[in-house]
């Protein structure tokens, strides 16, 4: 296989064998994005000067020899919602397109800590609100399975620029879906962690108690040692948990035998497209000969998810917008006459109209007179959500669930009806509500040859169990070994 | 129609801690403009708060000064509104569920005692300041952000609405800067704003059971600006009612030049908050090992402290109400006790020379040159009759002048006391031999002349004798 679609534990090997520097794979990396890149249009900036600088010393870390972290080297990009000082962080949004990190997110701390190297910054939704990341203002990210379409989001180019071949593994955001849906489409591996897992310092807030940072990979092995490096206590961050991270390679490997895998019957209805659920079923099927135990569960509340999420992430996402006002940082609009006009017009021509719709939404929500019947009804609904899963996971170690109802659609196809829009987390959300677990794995392909997702969902910090249930699916399968034609 | 007035006060506390409620950035007052700043406090993209430990333990000490039941969970709220001051666009505050509930201070005006309800006491985060440029300057009147009080901690403490006049507000407001002061939790300087005050005023015709509608009075920064306000506001809705009209629910400034209210908004105009808790904050849990050790350590507050020098010092419930209405003036006694020794003789002078000099310069008693040191000095001089006590009356005002120690000034000025008997007996027998007429009616029994003697005695030694030698040298030399 090509260097550039191999994976990240395959070319660690190779820089552990001495076979290929940090360096020339670093250059390889950026000859791949040169030649493919303006057909996916997966990043918003490139770091190639700072990416060989760090390969230079990754390879001086080598060279020492010894034991070295297995992301030592290893090309990767952020979404670019994570802030690197020095460089600059949009957010995919205008009203930050001229803003350059004066300090670093603690989770690429983690990795710059590994020795990783940062090639560059990826395209994304506007604050990560949406599905398609058809509303970031540095235009659409295509998936590089059909170039007509699109690579899901929020996490657009995490997903689109790892299927290409454009870096080894990215770092995504996931607040209703935005990891597991892109990894979905673009036949990745993407994991939202437990809520207080990783860090969120220095990764721009959307809806803050569902935003949860995680890795997009080429495989479950890459997924867990990216995951490894991100995830841990910091204290910049009152909710993320003081709790050790296990070494999630270790869980790889284990037998899944007598695991008991639950399916949520609500999530096998009407609206699933019947591909993706034969894709899902012969999932099932593949798992029952592993040896788990499947049974059927139920999660009553399913169908208030996508309503809850719809009043509990603009409302928090209202007030966290609330500072690009114009006045520290950010786009101010050149014709501001007054306090008023400052607000008004930076806002107006800084934010696109996803983001205003949402702020929208929120602060209505929010307002004396709805907060009752909105808001706080939308918090008590979350708790039933919650209640559920812990009523699942007594009686199963795992849940296993479409990722969405339906593969990529093409560019444009839903733009003009956001609930549409909406609905293509209906499968997703209810995780991010619960602060639990999720990831997204290959399961197969329509006969479109467009990639389908199988999601697995793990009670509150079981990852291990998730990863290794993952990675037994993926042992007994070969969806995970093809690559997309660019 | 008479009508009563009904006063709440909502009083903004920063608290003393040396950083900032949600980050690192120092609390100093007087660094450059945004000197005191950092990502979080500037509200930079992807910053997360991380609540100062101290600042809890502050709102717990004056919870527990107070009276107050202290919350085993509290939730901070964010209150939205956009103004440039706010850096985030929200202030991180508490609104339903507060750290601090119920409670009460005791207060007394022309010696009338009286409680004053507390609704509750919330922790929340200080906004920055904006400096409006005059708009002929170079850049048309552009407005300055400085952020370095954004983020600085602040207690907000509600009074129910259980004063009636403007006197007992600001008695209440003396006697909570006191609190707050003797628990060293806040310095209560409000020209500087460490302590801030709105007032909630209303009227309503005496025996009457419904309150009137109120009316938010702000930007009193003194004792007398909040009596004036409130004189003033008590006065402008009598004359609302009497001419038939409805006192509108409102905010108003008070403008200390002219002396008025003036409207600011109306309760239509109002912000709507949008308050919601902070998902960036998990919900403060307090358990009682926390307040037990806050207690613990709770400093002597006013009270106590006055009970103790009645008891200790044998001081009386007046002179040791004085002594104690400052924690400064209480710390100054009692450093001079622990010098000098002598209690009665101390707070004597404490109470008369110094306070009246305080009262003259209003110095605060901090920045008085004379410290506990040198009073105590001056005392000691006084007690070896080096000096008399007039003539140290004379030295501590030379002292309170130029900050020099009593035994300095008295050597500078020559004042030192003749307590020598060969130095004394000399001019004694010369105003005798000067004064026979005298001399012979005190021989007959005219003992009041005595004092004669010594005045002669002290105008020639230029009030220098030791006045107890002088007079046992004169009854000697006198004697018939």
């Amino acid at each position: 296989m090509e260097l550039h679609h191999q994976t990240l534990h395959e070319v660690h090997e190779k820089l552990k064998k001495k076979e290929l520097s940090s360096v020339e794979l670093t250059q390889a990396v950026f000859k791949q994005i040169g030649k493919t890149e303006k057909k996916i249009k997966a990043f918003i900036t490139l770091t190639e000067e700072m990416a060989l600088e760090q390969a230079k010393k990754a390879d001086a870390v080598i060279q020492k020899g010894g034991n070295f972290p297995p992301l030592t080297g290893i090309p990767l990009a952020l979404k670019d919602i994570f802030l690197l000082k020095g460089t600059r962080t949009t957010c995919g949004s205008k009203i930050l397109s001229n803003f350059v990190a004066p300090y670093t997110a603690t989770s690429v701390e983690n990795l710059l800590r590994d020795h990783a190297v940062i090639v560059g910054k990826l395209n994304m939704d506007e604050f990560a609100m949406g599905s398609s990341n058809e509303t970031s203002a540095f235009g659409p990210c295509y998936n590089p399975w059909d170039l007509k379409r699109i690579p899901g989001g929020s996490s657009g180019g995490s997903a689109s620029s790892v299927a290409a071949g454009h870096c080894f593994g990215s770092t995504g955001t996931d607040t209703g879906g935005s990891i597991r849906l892109p990894a979905a489409f673009c036949s990745l591996v993407g994991i939202k962690p437990t809520y207080g897992r990783v860090s969120r310092y220095g990764v721009i807030a959307f809806a803050s108690s569902l935003d949860q940072v995680g890795p997009l990979a080429k495989d479950v092995t890459d997924a867990a040692i990216l995951l490894k490096s991100l995830a841990g206590h910091d204290p910049k961050d009152s909710t993320s948990l003081n709790l050790p991270v296990p070494d999630y390679q270790k869980s790889l490997g284990r037998k899944i035998e007598g695991m008991t895998i639950g399916i949520p019957k609500e999530y096998f209805v009407s609206g699933l497209e019947p591909e993706i659920e034969k894709a899902v079923r012969d999932a099932i099927e593949v798992y029952k000969k592993l040896g788990a135990k499947i049974r059927e569960v139920s999660l009553p509340n399913t169908d208030a998810a996508v309503p809850t999420y719809y009043i509990l992430a603009p409302a928090e996402a209202s007030s966290n917008l609330a500072r690009y006002d114009g006045v520290r940082y950010g786009f101010r609009h050149p014709e501001a006459t007054d306090l008023l006009s400052l607000y008004k017009k930076s806002r107006t021509e800084g934010f696109g109209p996803e983001v205003k719709r949402r702020i929208m939404l929120g602060t209505y929500v929010l307002s004396a007179g709805y907060y009752d019947a909105y808001y706080l009804k939308a918090q008590k609904v979350r708790t039933l959500i919650r209640n559920d899963f812990t009523a699942a996971f007594k009686e199963c170690d795992l849940l296993l669930t479409p990722v969405a109802p339906s593969a990529a659609w093409k560019v444009g196809e839903k733009t003009d009806d956001p609930l549409k829009m909406y609905l293509s987390d209906i499968f997703t959300i209810n995780v991010n509500l619960a602060g639990l677990p999720g990831m997204s794995l290959p399961c197969g392909f329509t006969k479109e040859g467009l990639p389908i997702g199988l999601q697995l969902i793990g009670n509150h910090f079981k990852e291990e169990t998730m990863l290794q249930a993952a990675f037994a699916y993926e042992q007994a399968t070969d969806w995970h070994t093809r690559r997309p034609k660019l | 129609m008479t009508y009563e007035t009904i006063i709440g006060l909502e009083v903004h506390a920063q608290l003393l801690t040396a950083s900032k409620i949600f980050c690192s950035c120092s609390t100093k007052f007087g660094a450059s403009p945004n000197g005191n700043s950092c990502p979080v406090c500037l509200a930079l993209p992807g910053v997360l708060p991380v609540l100062n430990k101290k600042v809890v333990e502050y709102a717990i000490r004056a919870g527990l000064a107070t009276g107050c039941t202290i919350a085993k969970k509290s939730v901070f709220a964010r209150k939205n509104y956009f103004y440039p001051d706010l850096p985030k666009g929200y202030q991180i505050s508490q609104y339903e569920l507060p750290i601090c509930i119920g409670g009460k201070i005791d207060i007394a005006v022309n010696g009338e005692k009286k409680t004053i309800g507390l609704t509750r006491i919330h922790l929340e985060e200080d906004a920055g300041k904006l400096l409006h440029e005059h708009p002929t300057t170079r850049s048309k009147g552009a407005s300055w952000v400085d952020l370095n009080r954004a983020g600085v901690p602040l207690i907000e403490i509600v009074s129910e609405p259980d004063l009636r006049s403007a006197e007992e507000a600001v008695a209440y407001l003396k006697t909570l800067r006191a609190i707050l002061i003797y628990l060293e939790i806040c310095d209560g300087n409000m020209e500087e704003g460490s302590l801030r005050c709105d007032a909630n005023v209303s009227i309503r015709p005496v025996g009457e059971k419904k309150f009137g509608t109120r009316v938010e009075i702000k930007n009193m920064n003194s004792f007398r600006h909040i009596e004036n306000a409130i004189h003033h506001e008590v006065r402008r809705q009598e004359e609302v009612l009497k001419e038939g009209g409805r006192v509108i629910q409102e905010t108003r400034l008070w403008d200390s030049e002219k002396e008025i209210t003036i409207s600011m908004r109306s309760k239509e105009e109002a912000n709507d908050y949008r308050y919601f808790p902070d998902p960036d904050l998990l919900p403060l849990l307090i358990d009682d090992s926390w307040i037990n050790a806050v207690h613990q350590n709770l400093p002597e507050l006013p009270e106590a402290k006055k009970a103790r020098f009645m008891s200790q010092h044998q001081l009386s419930e007046i002179d040791a109400e004085t002594l104690t209405s400052s924690k400064s003036l209480a710390d100054y006694y009692e450093a001079c006790v622990k010098i000098y020794g002598d209690a009665k003789k101390i707070s004597n002078w404490i109470l008369t020379e110094l306070l009246r000099e305080l009262n003259n310069s209003g110095e605060p008693i901090e920045q008085c040159k004379v410290k506990p040191d040198g009073l105590s000095g001056l005392l000691q001089l006084i007690d070896q009759g080096k000096i008399s006590g007039k003539m140290a009356k004379a030295v501590f005002l030379d002292m309170v002048k130029t900050g020099e120690s009593a035994k300095d000034l008295v050597a500078k000025q020559g004042l030192s006391q003749v307590s020598d008997a060969s130095t004394l007996e000399p001019i004694i027998d010369k105003i005798i031999i000067a004064n026979p007429n005298e001399a012979e009616r005190y021989r007959q029994g005219n003992e009041k002349l005595i004092a004669f003697f010594v005045g002669q005695v002290m105008k020639e030694t230029q009030g220098k004798g030791n006045p107890a030698l002088v007079n046992e040298i004169l009854k000697r030399k006198l004697k018939p």
